[in-house]
Parts: C-alpha cells; sequence; structure tokens
C-alpha cells in the first residue's frame, strides 16, 4: 500500500510526458485562433439593400480554422522537438543550398540571362508569357534599383513608388506637351528622380531608420496626392494617356507609319505582326534591368558602394572613420531614385497611359517585399523574388484574390525564420586577410 | 467666427480619436522602440468588429442605446485586444534582438496580411452604418450659421477624456504601469529586477489595441461608414500625432492627436480638402527634422 502509494507520489514528481506541454500549448494556439476568427471570419457582413447590412454566419470556417492552427502548431512544436538535437538543421539546407548558388553564381547568372534572351523564341513562348516576363523584369528593376538603398545602404524606403511615379510622368509630360520620344525621355526620366530623391533625402536622411521610413511614406503619398490633384497639369485621376511607344532606331511598330518614316516591318521586309512590338518591349526592359544590376555590382567595388555597406552594418564606427554619412546616403537615394526613374519612364512607354493609381503604397510595399523576400542585398534574390511574386497569381485567378494576403504573411514569415531574406547567405565584398 | 468654432469642435472630435490610436503607438515605441506599422489596421478592426457587434445586438433585440453602446464598447475592445496580442506574439516577439528593420518590416506585411484578411471575408465595398446617436444641441448662433455640438461629438470627447484619465492613472499607480515605466527606462535592468518584460510588452500592445479599438468604435459611429482601407490613413496621422507629442509620452499623444485633428479640420475648411492629408504628411517631415523629439518628448540619446 506505501510502496503504491511511493510509486503514485514518484510518477506524479516525473514531468510529463513531452508530448503533453505542445498539446497544451496547440489547444491554446486553437482557442486563440478561433477567439480571433469569430467576429470577422464567423459573422460576414453583407448588403441587404437599402444601405443596411445583414448578418452571415460562417461558423464552419471559424471550426476548420482553428483545427487548422491546432495541427499546425503542434506538427511545428513536434518538428522543433526532432530538430533540437540539430538546431540548425533547417537553416544549414538553405546556406548551403545559399552557399552552393554563391559559388556558382556565374553559371546560374549566364543560365539565367540566357534563358532571358531566348525566351521570346522558345516554341512555347506566346504573347501572354512575353508579356508576364516584361512585367516580371520592370519588378526585377525596381527590386535592383531598392536594393541600393535597403539591401546595400541598410535605408528603409517605404515611398520608393514616387520615384517610379516621378520617372512615368516625366515622361507622360514630356511627350504631351513637348512631343519627346521614349528615348529622349529616359534620360530625363532618371534625372528627374534623382533629383527628387536628392531633394527629399538631404533634409530627412540624419533621421533614425524607423523615422525615416515613415517620412519616406509620407513623401511618396504626398506625391500621389499631388498627381491626382493637380489636374490642370497631371491630368488628375483620368492621368495621361497617348504616351508614345519606343522606335528602333527610329523605326515604328505599326502597320503603317505616317509620312516619311519606316516602320519596323517593312525595314526588315517581314511579315507586320503586333508581336514584334511586345518583344521589343521586353528587350528594352531586359537591357535596362542588366544595365541596372552591372552598375550595381561594380559600384558595389568602389569607395561609395563599400561606404554603402559598411554604413549599413555601423553608422557610428564609419562616421569615426571619416565617411560623411549624409553625402554617402544620399548618393544611394539618389541612385536608387534614378532606376526607380528609368522604370517609370519604360512602365509609361508600355502601358501607354498613366494615372495616380499605378502609384499607390502597395506598389512599394510589393517592391520592398521583393528585395526583403529575396534577401537584402542579394541581386540573385529579388530575380526569384520578382518571378514569385509576380507570376504565382497569375497561375490561377481563385489564387488572385489571395495574393496580398499572401505576400504580408510571407513577410512576416521571412523576417521571423530568415531575416536576411530566403536565400540570402552573401559574402562579405571585402574581407580582412582572406585566402583567396 | 462661427465657422471657426465648428471647425474647432469638429477638429477636436477628429483630434479625440487620432489621439487613441496615438497612445497606442507611443506606448510601444517608448518600450521597445519599433513602429507598430499594424495599429493602423488594429484600429480598422476595432470598426469593423464594432459594426457587426451592432448588428448581432440589433438581431438580438438590444435596442436601449446606453446599453447597446456600452455592450459594444466592451466587446469591441475585447476581440481587438486579442488581436492586438496576437499580432505581437505571431510577429514581433520572435524578433526581439534582430537587426533594427526587421520589426518594421514584420510589420509592413502584418498591416497587409490584415488588411487583406477584413477584405477577404468582409468585402471591398464600404460598410455602412445607420446613425445611433443622434440629435445634439446649438452651442452658439451668428449671422444665420449655428454652430452645432451633436451629442455623438460630446460622447467621444467626453469617453476619451474618461479613457485618458483612466489610462493615466494606470500607469501611474498601477504595479503594471510600474513595471511599464520600468521597461521603457531600461529594458534589461527592469529584467534583471524581476519584472516579466515578454508579459508587460504583451500587455502594452493589448492596451494600446483596446485603445484604438474604441477609436474604431467612435470612428464607425462619427462617420458611419467603415472599409478595409481606413486603418492605413488613421495609422499614419496618428503614428504623425504621436511623434508631433514626443514619442513615449501619453499626454504627448493625446495633445498630437488634438492638434493634427485641429490641423485637418481647419485645412479642409479654409484652404483645400483635397490637400489635407498632404497637410498631416507636411507636419509629420517637419517635426521629424527639426524637432525629431516632439513637444512632450525627452531627447533620445543614441548609445554605442
Amino acid at each position: 500500500m506505501t510502496a503504491a502509494a511511493g510509486l503514485a507520489v514518484d510518477s506524479a514528481a516525473k514531468p510529463p510526458a513531452f508530448w503533453v506541454p505542445f498539446l497544451k500549448d496547440a489547444v491554446l494556439a486553437a482557442l486563440v485562433a478561433v477567439l480571433l476568427a469569430l467576429p470577422l471570419v464567423g459573422l460576414q457582413t453583407y448588403d441587404i439593400g437599402g444601405g443596411a447590412l445583414g448578418i452571415r454566419t460562417h461558423f464552419d470556417w471559424v471550426a476548420i480554422g482553428g483545427a487548422a492552427v491546432f495541427a499546425g502548431r503542434l506538427a511545428l512544436r513536434v518538428l522543433q522537438q526532432l530538430y533540437r538535437t540539430r538546431p540548425t538543421g533547417r537553416a544549414r539546407v538553405l546556406i548551403s543550398i545559399a552557399a552552393w548558388g554563391n559559388r556558382q553564381a556565374l553559371p546560374i547568372t549566364l543560365l539565367g540571362i540566357g534563358f532571358a534572351v531566348a525566351l521570346p523564341f522558345l516554341p512555347f513562348s506566346s504573347r501572354y508569357l512575353i508579356d508576364l516576363g516584361t512585367t516580371v523584369l520592370i519588378y526585377v528593376m525596381l527590386g535592383w534599383g531598392l536594393n541600393v538603398v535597403v539591401g546595400l545602404a541598410g535605408l528603409l524606403d517605404l515611398g520608393y513608388v514616387a520615384f517610379y511615379a516621378v520617372g512615368a510622368y516625366t515622361f507622360g509630360l514630356l511627350a504631351r506637351d513637348l512631343d519627346f520620344t521614349f528615348w529622349e525621355a529616359l534620360p530625363f526620366s532618371g534625372l528627374v528622380a534623382a533629383s527628387f530623391g536628392v531633394v527629399l533625402g538631404f533634409p530627412v536622411l540624419r533621421l533614425r531608420g524607423d523615422y525615416l521610413a515613415i517620412v519616406t511614406l509620407g513623401f511618396g503619398e504626398i506625391i500621389r496626392i499631388v498627381l491626382l490633384n493637380w489636374a490642370p497639369v497631371t491630368g488628375g485621376p483620368n492621368g495621361i494617356g497617348g504616351i508614345p511607344r519606343p522606335s528602333f532606331f527610329g523605326l515604328h511598330f505599326a502597320r503603317s507609319a505616317p509620312e516619311g518614316v519606316a516602320t519596323f516591318h517593312q525595314f526588315f521586309g517581314l511579315e507586320f505582326s503586333p508581336d514584334h512590338r511586345v518583344i521589343f518591349l521586353y528587350f528594352v526592359i531586359l537591357a535596362m534591368a542588366l544595365l541596372t544590376n552591372a552598375f550595381t555590382l561594380r559600384i558595389r567595388q568602389l569607395p561609395i558602394g563599400r561606404a554603402w555597406e559598411a554604413l549599413r552594418e555601423d553608422e557610428v564606427a564609419c562616421r569615426a572613420l571619416g565617411i560623411n554619412p549624409t553625402t554617402v546616403k544620399l548618393s544611394a537615394f539618389a541612385i536608387g531614385a534614378m532606376f526607380g526613374g528609368f522604370a517609370g519612364c519604360f512602365f509609361a512607354t508600355r502601358q501607354g497611359f498613366i494615372s495616380p493609381e499605378s502609384f499607390t503604397f502597395i506598389e512599394s510595399a510589393t517592391i520592398l517585399a521583393i528585395v526583403v523576400l529575396g534577401g537584402m542585398g542579394s541581386q540573385l534574390g529579388v530575380v526569384l523574388a520578382a518571378v514569385l511574386l509576380v507570376s504565382l497569381p497569375e497561375f490561377g485567378r481563385a489564387f488572385a484574390e489571395f495574393r496580398m494576403l499572401i505576400f504580408g504573411a510571407a513577410m512576416v514569415g521571412v523576417m521571423v525564420w530568415r531575416p536576411r531574406g530566403l536565400i540570402a547567405h552573401r559574402e562579405p565584398t571585402l574581407r580582412l586577410g582572406s585566402s583567396r | 467666427m462661427a465657422y471657426f468654432l465648428q471647425q474647432l469642435i469638429n477638429g477636436l472630435t477628429l483630434g479625440a480619436i487620432y489621439g487613441l490610436i496615438a497612445i497606442g503607438y507611443t506606448m510601444v515605441y517608448g518600450i521597445i522602440g519599433m513602429i507598430n506599422f499594424a495599429h493602423g489596421e488594429i484600429y480598422m478592426i476595432g470598426a469593423f468588429i464594432s459594426i457587426i457587434a451592432f448588428l448581432v445586438l440589433g438581431l438580438a433585440g438590444v435596442t436601449y442605446v446606453p446599453l447597446a453602446l456600452a455592450i459594444v464598447l466592451l466587446i469591441t475592445m475585447l476581440f481587438t485586444s486579442i488581436y492586438g496580442w496576437a499580432v505581437e506574439r505571431i510577429a514581433y516577439r520572435p524578433l526581439r534582438g534582430s537587426f533594427r528593420l526587421a520589426p518594421l518590416i514584420s510589420a509592413i506585411g502584418m498591416s497587409i496580411f490584415l488588411q487583406n484578411y477584413v477584405q477577404i471575408f468582409q468585402g471591398a465595398r464600404g460598410k455602412p452604418m445607420p446613425p445611433v446617436v443622434q440629435g445634439g444641441f446649438t452651442v452658439f448662433e451668428s449671422g444665420g450659421f449655428a454652430v452645432r455640438l451633436s451629442y455623438l461629438q460630446l460622447f467621444i470627447m467626453l469617453l476619451t477624456l474618461a479613457l485618458m484619465i483612466g489610462f493615466t492613472t494606470l500607469i501611474a499607480v498601477t504595479p503594471l504601469g510600474r513595471a511599464q515605466r520600468a521597461c521603457e527606462q531600461d529594458m534589461r535592468m527592469a529584467a534583471l529586477l524581476g519584472v516579466d518584460v515578454d508579459r508587460v510588452i504583451s500587455l502594452t500592445f493589448v492596451m494600446g489595441a483596446a485603445l484604438a479599438a474604441v477609436a474604431g468604435l467612435m470612428v464607425t459611429l462619427y462617420y458611419g461608414v467603415v472599409d478595409f482601407f481606413i486603418g492605413f490613413l488613421a495609422g499614419v496621422k496618428a503614428f504623425t500625432a504621436a511623434v508631433l507629442g514626443g514619442v513615449g509620452s501619453l499626454p504627448g499623444a493625446m495633445l498630437g492627436g488634438i492638434l493634427i485633428g485641429l490641423i485637418e479640420a481647419f485645412w479642409s475648411g479654409y484652404f483645400s480638402v483635397e490637400y489635407k492629408d498632404v497637410s498631416v504628411f507636411v507636419v509629420l517631415i517637419l517635426v521629424l527634422v527639426f524637432c525629431p523629439t516632439g513637444l512632450l518628448g525627452r531627447p533620445e540619446v543614441e548609445k554605442v
């Protein structure tokens, strides 16, 4: 009898089996999920006409959500337990992939560029695919431009879309009022955007990182509101239409050109096809994006590029070493803005129509998501993230509704698990006493 | 004069709402030094929950207005607080000690997520809300222009005042408030002296969310229409208010909120409605550039 009592005491003192706290944890998580979902998912408001609202209940969705959270949380905890013996197991796989990517950077890059160049001529290629490729490349270019600011210089810019808008509107206005063509306006777009970068950057770059982020956000919104309301110049919400398409060394992409101007298909003796222009636009943005990349890779080797990265790591140390943070940050800001302006100019010529609607905060957030998900500072990561984020919703309309939802969740997830981005295991540009 | 007075009343009402949201920003920034970018979405969620609560009460047959208001207030605060808690637990707690911009990026992701979550489950259209508190009285009349103070405006101002007094007392005298002030000064030292820092931070988020929920309820009643996008602008404006008043200072947040409300009301009353948002952004930029400590804030010392 006493022995049995002793046994009972023993078993009570023993820590419970490892899965008990897991189960408790999962139940709690599911409970919170149900409470969260109850008002907003379980009770859905809908119009019943006459400006009144009715309520539909979806408690089944709440139950499904709760069950999913329970299962997910349990699985997560069990996986964590399994990996506890090798704490870096998951991270190691990703790092080794990234390291492999770094070693094989040249072949991967060449392969990627080769594929991009060949894309319009591949047998399965279509007009739709090339259009999609063009969109992806615009985001790649924007991502690479923002990467200079966020990834290299470590300045969080939440209003990057402002420079994109400035570039687009510069071309739109030049084309409407002064009959500029795309190629004539392109340098101006970059220049004007860069000057906007300097004008904005000069007063605010002394601010702390997150204050800077909010101010750039405010700046982006100011630009958008001004574009929206300054109707006599910008056309207000109607935007600017009839923006000219780019020409190929003066050759137009049209069935029949105006008097005295040659068309592309006549000059090369081809059958007219509207695809020519689509393919041409694709190659223009590909070239622009690659130039952006080449420029960034080169400037990283220069003192100014090194100063950006040094400043990102430790501002106080940089000041002590005689680097002037304001000018260094300003140059990053201006160069990032310039690329944004170029991309905006291309966007205007591709769409033929621009309005403030294309330049909302969500656009800034999308570009930022591309940079962050790819891994800040990684050029290859930007490409992967842009392909993923832009083309995913194209594979199924049902999915498109959830695109931004997944965006947001992915941004949180990447920050929580891999704060340096998915494939950002970038070697330092410079190493002291390196063996190589 | 009468027009001025009317704008003053409108501005104060608006300012009370901004001030309540700004307190959430300022408390969080004071303790963990991050901009809780998703706070505007918490306010939006509060507004939605209040509409849903009103509808459910209407179906349940609760028609006595003060009772319905009180119940909706409690329900909204409760459920919105859970959102505030969950956001902190999921998106910010794992990032403590990560590099400086990580929490901000995570917060932006959270903000996008919450916006689209509400859009998907509640629809993108604006949700109309019939007026609950009606009527008012004429304060002053001159030249055929009557200055009106509606009961709703009075309710908003009085509730804000009551909440301000309540929360100031809470911070000043309760053990939780003491722990919060300790964490604000030196989180590591507070932890060494036995303050449960994680719990304090969680409760700070809960308190901020509860106040944002009240602001959401107020805006539902005041404007009578709510959509999933209201959190963004209100968030930026409330953040501006927090910065203007001095980040980390509770009365400062309220003062900043009222100033922002007044600036917005007078700007749209005397200059242009189109550029009223620009006026707030310009104030934000000017304050941050020329006076980053705000009106009632303490200067920040950068430590290496």
